[in-house]
């Protein structure tokens, strides 16, 4: 038994116009594994994030957010459709973007500060240019006593901060994250929420961030986007997040308009997430 | 355990095995030797040999031959199995087209090389070197290979939203990726370094540990048998000392199993 839901417009209206940093149109992505049939991930659908704003992309496990955000980094080719970023078409890896991964992405042979050095040093930079500006970042992200430390020596929230370092030490104009505070615990979470808003309020990159949990997604976001579950996810709704900035990811979450948000948001996401399990259960 | 505890234990094995050997071999029970010196030696023969062959100096020469000839196996076989490795891991077709090609030589057993490379290199050092390289290369090679193919595909999708071009890649994602693998075999390939030395003069040569253990097991002469072994397992060893040294200066960045970084 399924729930009929509404086809939703092929392009989802912006609330006001704006330059654009990432426009993917119409893109649909597959996977092929050889001797089965080939799996629609994602179908076509579109998404487009103006410059300077916050969006999450909320849905259901499985369901494809990760692909949309390799999709716009360039690490992944849709099948069909066009990926935009500043009003060009992508080919090859998106030089305008920074990738913050779910898993840890750091190099276990350098330390923090060679780690955060090393994005910059790949452009060219002086190392020891590169390594002061390393120092700085790293400082920002609260791990000034930790620069010398191997990854396997830090914490999993403190590899993260490193990781945020070295992607935010190149200055890209565009923020991809997936899952990033993922594996972390509750509080950390928080923390780390407040810390990326903070370093986002001082020059407002625009950001994809893509989370399973709802609550962080409006504590931090302009806009929350839902996706279908897969296979063939799609985007089935935009919430603009009218909640006054700047937040605190952890007081903002007893604000009564945070609540009905929620309410909205959760109400729509819930026919999908019990979709995606109704299936599993025998 | 208590560390002078265990020295303690350690050291009471080596005394109850050179204990029973000594008593095995001289001392009559029931009108006969558990351990008859002829084919066992004893532990004093043997001891006052291997200090024979240090406080004459002859033992230096052979000592000196097998360990050029293990450095030299060592680091011919890793060079040829680093580049090798690198290029089989990268290009896919090469390594499918090698693949049945490597496994056949490496199932061969290598010491049925020794006569082909003392025919073709003399009974000089360099046929041994040619056999310990036959052994480190394969080694270092799958270690390398496997290094490299098994970068973490996120490292590797991090570092090219880096920026990271091909050359950059292999240095700072490739190569010390690959250099962890080659490591952790580093101490199998010293060894079977030495091993290609030795039983490459064991087969036939005019210097060397192996060749000395051959000259004495030519004239029955069990005690330098047991000396040359003795010797050879001491060499064994400090060797391995010195590689566990240049392993924790250069893996520093690896979890360590103990506690030392509280």
């Amino acid at each position: 038994m399924q729930t009929a839901v509404q086809r939703p417009p092929a392009h989802i209206a912006l609330p006001d116009a704006g330059p654009l940093a990432v426009a993917l149109n119409d893109i649909s992505i597959s996977f092929a594994v050889p001797g089965r049939p080939v799996f629609k991930a994602v179908a076509p659908t579109s998404l487009h994030v103006r410059e300077g704003e916050f969006v999450s992309i909320v849905g259901p496990t499985g369901c494809g957010k990760s692909t949309l955000l390799n999709a716009t980094a360039g690490l992944l080719r849709p099948a069909g459709g066009t990926v935009t970023v500043f009003g060009e078409r992508l080919e090859g890896l998106n030089a305008k973007a920074g990738y913050l991964f779910q898993q840890d992405a750091l190099m276990p042979w350098k330390t923090a500060l060679d780690n955060v050095a090393i994005a910059l040093e790949v452009g060219g930079t002086r190392r020891e240019e590169a390594r002061a500006q390393a120092k700085e970042w790293l400082r920002k992200v609260g791990l000034a006593r930790f620069v010398d430390r191997y990854p396997h020596e830090l914490s999993g929230g403190q590899r993260k901060r490193v990781g945020l370092a070295q992607v935010l030490v190149r200055g890209p104009k565009i923020l991809l994250m997936d899952e990033p505070f993922g594996p972390l615990d509750a509080q950390t979470r928080q923390i780390m929420g407040t810390l990326l808003l903070n370093l986002w309020a001082q020059d407002r990159k625009a950001v994809m961030f893509v989370t399973h949990d709802l609550e962080e997604a409006i504590a931090l976001s302009d806009r929350v986007v839902i996706m279908s579950a897969g296979p063939e996810a799609r985007i089935i709704g935009d919430f603009p997040i009218d909640l006054a900035r700047p937040r605190d990811t952890a007081d903002i979450r007893l604000d009564p308009r945070f609540h009905e948000l929620y309410r909205d948001i959760w109400n729509q996401l819930k026919a999908e997430v019990v979709k995606t399990y109704g299936e599993e259960t025998p | 355990m208590h560390p002078v505890r265990l020295l303690f234990l350690q050291f009471l094995v080596a005394l109850a095995v050179i204990g029973i050997w000594q008593i095995g071999s001289t001392v009559e029970i029931g009108g006969d030797y558990l351990l008859p010196e002829f084919f066992f030696s004893t532990p004093v023969e043997v001891g006052k040999r291997v200090w024979q062959m240090f406080a004459s100096g002859m033992i230096w020469k052979h000592l000196s031959i097998t360990l050029t000839e293990t450095v030299l196996a060592f680091f011919i076989g890793s060079a040829g199995g680093v580049v090798f490795g690198f290029w089989f891991a990268r290009k896919p077709v090469v390594a499918a087209v090698f693949d049945p090609y490597v496994k056949m030589a490496n199932a061969l057993p290598r010491v049925v090389l020794a006569p082909i490379f003392m025919l073709w290199l003399g009974l000089g050092i360099w046929s041994k070197v040619a056999l310990g390289v036959t052994l480190v290369f394969f080694i270092v090679f799958f270690n390398v290979y496997q290094g490299v193919k098994e970068v973490s595909p996120v490292v590797l999708a991090n570092a090219r939203m880096m920026g990271m071009n091909e050359r950059q890649l292999f240095r700072s994602v490739y190569w010390p990726s690959a250099l962890s693998w080659m490591f952790s075999s580093l101490h199998t390939a010293v060894g079977f370094a030495l091993v290609g030395a030795v039983v490459g003069e064991y087969l036939g040569s005019a210097a060397g540990l192996g060749y000395l253990i051959h000259q004495a097991e030519g004239v029955f002469d069990v005690t330098g048998v047991f000396a040359g072994m003795f010797i050879l397992a001491a060499f064994v060893l400090v060797i391995d000392w010195g590689v566990s040294g240049i392993e924790r200066r250069l893996l520093v960045w690896r979890p360590q199993p103990a506690a030392d970084h509280g």
